[in-house]
């Protein structure tokens, strides 16, 4: 039987959702399931590796490990990977699985597919999708010439099972990390929002220049904070100043697949739809009714935001309570 | 001083993408070509820094069939980079093999302090060849960097990660960094530059030729378009009518509440 190496991220205590997904899917596989997780938050996040499917758990604790350092990282599971013997790697395309699983899949002499948005498991071949050319086409892709076959996945897109909390697994501590680095992280700025990210969040809220200035993504936000929403934005507001880079949706943005995205005021440049065409439920709301969202768009009102977000706002907190 | 920027051909975006006869890969018929936006932020970075190290040199690479990539390689040089390399290679060079190529190449040439590379192509969509570049040449990495410095021996920048927040990391050059919106506003060649570009001999190497040793390790098995969308639907009367039809809609019938 083969063997699947989940790297999982974790947040404030609790493995992130992106990292459920990957044990379920795993585990679904029939495959032994080898989860790894950093930090010194890793010890207390064990036990819910395996009441997601992990019946071999590997821990690197060192205080290293507790901010992403590609060096560090990089050393550190590349000699895991090999030494486990797993044939397939599973990881989040989180801003850290991005950046460091090509740089392993080079050491390893092996293939990496990132951004995936599906995936298949038969025995050692690993067949995923994939968005390409700004999301106007799917690539069905595979490894060839890979000893080790590496799959990023982007989140929410695979479902999370009920978790076993009977499960549990000794897990195995390594000690220590790499030093002597030619990389350092000097500071870490922390953003704006303590909301979940864009990438990882189940409902957006994006707004463009249809809300005239600035101050008004206020109505966003509260819509927003109704619905446990992460707000978004287009890139002609990011231009004007509204709001900051990190905010914007598309393809100089971020790539985003919630579960509902709603764009307020936003017209639907094909750069804006190439970050967010992937989401299950679209929402539009504009006052032009030839605006090109509404093509994409599930649900449309055309009308003025000014007036129907409010009033969306104050709908959502009767049906939510 | 020797700084690389290493640069890719794509699609434009607002090009209609069709599969082609063989279904792995695009019709490339009516495809107008572009530089990869991301790359060209990595250009600017790499004409600034060349124009603050008097002395130094900008060097553009691109792999990929000869024919339509040299376009590329000369918006570069008419941004304002000194010389350039093709490598031609096949269409469906993967990213390890394109890694491999700008590795050899850049090891061939002396070395460079600084590597520019875009922070993802987009059209593969993969943001893979700048940590693989970086691994082959040995050299540290940092992806999505939206601010650069060059202090001595010491690269510093700004990543961009998630939530808004940013990491500042210094690395010993020399390193490979994939420029990220926000890091500089790219020029537009000017017509002196555009002439001046015209004239310059492109060096042209052969992807066989550097006999990397490296086979492709992912392969794409078949293209499909995205499935129509079945057509909106629009929410009836007055904005209160509107929003508790569109409510109900996302309660009862989308289920996502």
């Amino acid at each position: 039987m083969g063997k699947i190496l989940v790297f999982a991220e974790h947040h404030n205590g609790k493995i992130k959702r992106s990292a459920q997904e990957l044990l379920t899917v795993a585990k679904k596989s029939g495959q032994t399931v080898v989860a790894v997780s950093v930090g010194s938050q890793a010890a207390a996040i064990a036990p819910e590796l395996a009441h997601f499917g992990a019946t071999e758990t590997h821990l690197f604790k060192d205080a290293a490990f507790d901010q992403y350092n590609p060096e560090v990282f990089a050393a550190a599971l590349s000699e895991l990977i090999q030494s486990s013997g797993a044939k397939i790697v599973l990881a989040s395309a989180s801003s850290t699985g991005k950046d460091l699983f090509p740089r392993i899949a080079a050491r390893l002499n092996t293939g990496v597919l990132s951004d995936c948005t599906s995936l298949e498991i038969n025995g050692d071949n690993v067949t995923v999708k994939r968005p390409v050319y700004s999301g106007k086409a799917f690539a069905k892709m595979a490894f060839e010439n890979s000893p080790v076959q590496i799959v990023l996945m982007r989140a929410n897109q695979l479902p999370v099972d009920a978790p076993d909390t009977s499960a549990s697994v000794n897990p195995q501590e390594h000690a220590g990390a790499k030093t002597d680095l030619k990389t350092l992280i000097k500071e870490v700025v922390k953003g704006t929002s303590e909301k979940l990210d864009l990438t990882e969040a189940n409902i957006i809220v994006s707004g463009g220049r249809g809300l005239k200035e600035a101050g008004n993504f206020k109505l966003l936000e509260d819509l927003a904070s109704t619905l446990g929403a992460t707000v978004g934005a287009s890139r002609a507001v990011v231009d004007a100043g509204w709001v900051s880079h990190g905010m914007q949706v598309g393809q100089t943005g971020k790539t985003v697949a919630p579960t509902l995205y709603i764009a307020v005021g936003i017209s639907g440049a094909i750069q804006h739809l190439a970050g967010m065409s992937g989401s299950k439920v679209i929402v539009a709301i504009n006052n032009d009714a030839n605006a090109p969202i509404f093509q994409k768009a599930t649900y449309g009102i055309v009308g003025d935001l000014f007036d129907v977000v409010p009033k969306l706002t104050e709908e959502f907190k009767k049906v939510l309570q | 001083m020797k700084f690389f920027v290493c640069i890719k051909q794509v699609p434009d975006t607002e090009t209609k993408i069709k599969v082609g006869a063989d279904p792995t890969s695009i019709d490339t018929a009516s495809i107008k070509w572009v530089m990869n936006p991301y790359d060209e932020y990595a250009v600017e970075e790499g004409v600034k820094l060349r124009d603050a190290n008097p002395g130094s040199q900008l060097w553009v690479l691109s792999v990929g069939p000869k024919k339509r990539v040299v376009e590329s390689i000369r918006t570069a040089l008419a941004m304002g980079a000194d010389e350039g390399i093709v490598v031609d290679a096949p269409e469906n060079l993967d990213n390890f093999q394109t890694a491999k190529a700008l590795a050899t190449v850049i090891t061939q040439e002396g070395g460079g302090k600084v590597v520019f590379t875009g922070k993802l192509a987009i059209d593969d969509n993969a943001s893979a060849v700048s940590q693989m570049l970086a691994e082959f040449l040995g050299a540290p990495h940092a992806t999505v960097v939206s601010k650069f410095a060059l202090a001595g021996e010491n690269v510093v920048v700004d990543r961009d990660i998630e939530g808004g927040a940013k990491e500042v990391i210094q690395m010993m050059a020399p390193a490979v960094v994939a420029a990220n919106k926000g890091l500089n506003m790219p020029r537009y060649a000017s017509l002196p530059g555009i002439m001046k570009a015209k004239k310059k001999v492109i060096k042209e190497l052969d992807f066989a030729g550097l006999n990397t040793g490296s086979t492709n390790k992912v392969k794409t098995l078949g293209l499909e378009l995205p499935p129509e969308k079945p057509a909106v639907k629009l929410m009836s009367g007055d904005s209160a009518h509107q929003v508790l039809e569109l409510v109900k809609a996302l309660r009862d019938e989308a289920k996502v509440l």
